[in-house]
């Protein structure tokens, strides 16, 4: 298993390679000069040499990226145009704040998804399934920004129960830093507990028609039993890993859940920064948001095995 | 020279059977039908809008929706409902022409990818890996930050993004179609890769293609209305439906109307793209029947 993921981690190295590359080229795609867009309402020649020389742009693109890569290399991402404060300090600062809110969310995805996939998977092809199924397939069109409007509208400004928008940290208050997550909690989760649904659906559907279940049933084991004990926890295997394959969804969510409620988050940090042409802010937002999600398959991978017996004995 | 006779007697009969199979589907058929109702109030736009999509009226500044304003109207007295029309457009040739861009884009490069294998594959493959590694909307809020903000951009932002999900499920294909009989039979025969590619290869590639890009207008479109809810997508005045939204936020409490509709049509779209995405895959699965 250790050769395994060991061959997995050396998989990796290449893809994060080609991402840096990717996230590097995304400068390259800047109309006109550079330095003018990078300088923003700046036009003292000498403040412009001195961009041009600082981001080396008259050297040729290869030399411009082993800088850049052997900065990012050493933890250094930049420094924001705008607030110039280190990029990494400014990632790992909002982190926390959309860390909470993937929390929040991932819990309310499972707590709607796996139950609601269950239940459609044992009552297959009665209303509840047909219910489910509309319900999981409208959560999945619904765009979430809309959906986030359609809250504050009700929730908010109608019935007056929870705060529209705004973050509290909890350390300063648990109670309104719990009452400012649950509606975009909600609005990021709902498309990922459809997701989930219609997974947990397909794999309890499988697990289902299988001879073990069969003959559970044919010992006389209650109903409950069978599900619960011996058909859901195989079914759960490819649920596990997709929950962490989820993290790159959440994240994508995050961008336009954070706007909505005005939560200072990870999301924000890229959207306020590209209306700010901030332009190293944005590459490390996604070199970050990319190296994240590729650990996180990495963890997938490595729970995936850990998780089947099969694999874990595997050469 | 038989072979070739049952097979034309046979495709005929697939494909009436495939298309059985989905006039079947109630559900795939409601999708097909707000599908085909969204295209043709799109194509129809300059008979169906009652007013000026783009000009201000300030006599009629957020009035709510009456006998003459079905939808209401905006911030700038525009007909919610001329504006929807219009978006309705930008809205579905968005998911369009970003879904042909990532296809034109990405089924060469998974045909090349699975057909020779060896190092053009471990390029494009390792390639593709690093390309869905950046979740797909933060790569197209990043392309159309660097590209700058407008429709067109936005296009080729999703259109690159979407691109890499092309890539791997025409190499899967080609993988599986190309250790067929007939395939090494043309091998044999000495037919050039592009002719095998071409003649062989593609046309049984093509369905789970079709499904896919189906299924990927629908998130095109939430894209595209994601990037002009920010800024990114369609700029001022002109509509769209997420940039409409992006301008009734600001009114969420005097104006309910001016987000309602705009969400509602987005959400039926979408549903709509689902819907038929799931009824074509279920049609055009074998093991379905």
């Amino acid at each position: 298993m250790l050769r395994y993921i060991a061959k997995r981690i050396l998989i990796a190295i290449p893809t994060i390679l080609i991402v840096s590359v990717l996230v590097f080229t995304l400068q390259q795609l800047l109309p006109g000069d550079p330095v003018l867009t990078l300088a923003g309402e700046e036009r003292d020649p000498q403040v412009l040499a001195f961009l041009r020389e600082k981001y080396r742009l008259d050297d040729p693109i290869p030399v411009q990226y082993f800088a850049w890569i052997s900065q990012v290399l050493q933890g250094n991402l930049g420094i924001s145009l705008r607030t110039d404060i280190p990029v990494l300090t400014l990632i790992l600062g909002k982190l926390p704040v959309t860390i909470e809110l993937a929390i929040f969310a991932m819990m309310v995805a499972l707590v709607i998804g796996i139950p609601a996939g269950i239940l459609s998977a044992v009552r297959k092809g009665t209303s509840v399934d047909y219910a489910a199924n509309v319900v999981a397939l409208s959560g999945l069109s619904i765009p979430n920004f809309w959906l986030g409007i359609l809250l504050i509208m009700l929730v908010s400004v109608r019935w007056k129960l929870l705060p529209a928008s705004g973050f509290v940290p909890p350390s300063e208050d648990l109670w309104l830093n719990i009452k400012t997550m649950i509606m975009p909690a909600f609005v990021l989760g709902t498309g990922l507990a459809a997701s989930l649904m219609r997974h947990t659906r397909s794999a309890m559907l499988g697990v289902l028609r299988s001879d073990y279940i069969r003959t559970a049933r044919a010992k006389g084991l209650l109903g409950r039993v069978v599900i619960m004990k011996h058909a859901l926890r195989n079914a759960l295997v490819p649920i596990i890993t997709l929950s962490t394959l989820l993290f790159g969804e959440l994240l994508a969510g995050a961008v336009l859940t954070e706007q909505i409620f005005t939560i200072p988050g990870f999301g924000k940090l890229i959207v306020d920064a590209v209306f700010n042409r901030d332009y190293a802010v944005v590459q490390g937002v996604v070199l970050c948001t990319a190296v994240g999600f590729i650990l996180m398959n990495l963890l997938a991978d490595v729970l995936y095995v850990l998780a089947n017996p099969r694999l874990r004995h595997a050469r | 020279m038989t072979i070739a006779i049952t097979e034309d007697l046979a495709l005929p009969k697939k494909r009436n059977r495939v298309l059985a199979k989905f006039l079947k589907n109630r559900s795939a058929l409601f999708g097909a039908v707000i599908v085909l109702f969204f295209v043709t109030i799109a194509l129809m736009a300059p008979l169906v809008a009652p007013f000026d999509p783009v000009k201000p009226s300030f006599m009629t500044i957020r009035k709510p929706p009456s006998a003459i304003f079905w939808f209401g109207t905006d911030e700038l007295g525009r007909d919610v409902f001329s504006r929807m029309v219009w978006g309705a457009r930008a809205s579905l040739s968005a998911g369009v022409v970003s879904v042909a861009i990532a296809v034109l884009l990405g089924v060469p490069f998974g045909l090349v990818s699975g057909y020779f294998g060896g190092w053009i594959d471990a390029a494009i493959s390792r390639s593709t890996d690093a390309m869905l590694a950046i979740p797909f909307l933060i790569f197209a809020i990043a392309l159309a930050a660097f590209l700058g903000p407008s429709l067109t951009n936005a296009m080729i932002a999703i259109g690159l993004s979407a691109m890499p999900i092309f890539i791997r499920l025409t190499r899967g294909q080609v993988l599986s179609v190309k250790a067929e009989d007939y395939v090494e039979g043309a091998r044999a025969i000495g037919l050039p890769d592009f002719w095998i590619l071409l003649r062989y290869i593609l046309p049984n590639v093509i369905p789970p293609i079709l499904v896919q890009a189906t299924l990927t207008i629908a998130s095109a479109i939430i894209a595209e209305a994601s990037l002009s809810f920010l800024g990114l997508g369609q700029q001022p005045p002109n509509p769209s439906w997420g940039s409409m939204l992006n301008t009734a936020k600001n009114f969420m409490e005097q104006a309910p109307w001016m987000s309602f509709f705009p969400g509602s049509a987005i959400f039926l779209i979408v549903l709509g793209f689902n819907l038929l995405g799931d009824g074509l895959r279920d049609a055009l699965d074998p093991r379905e029947n």
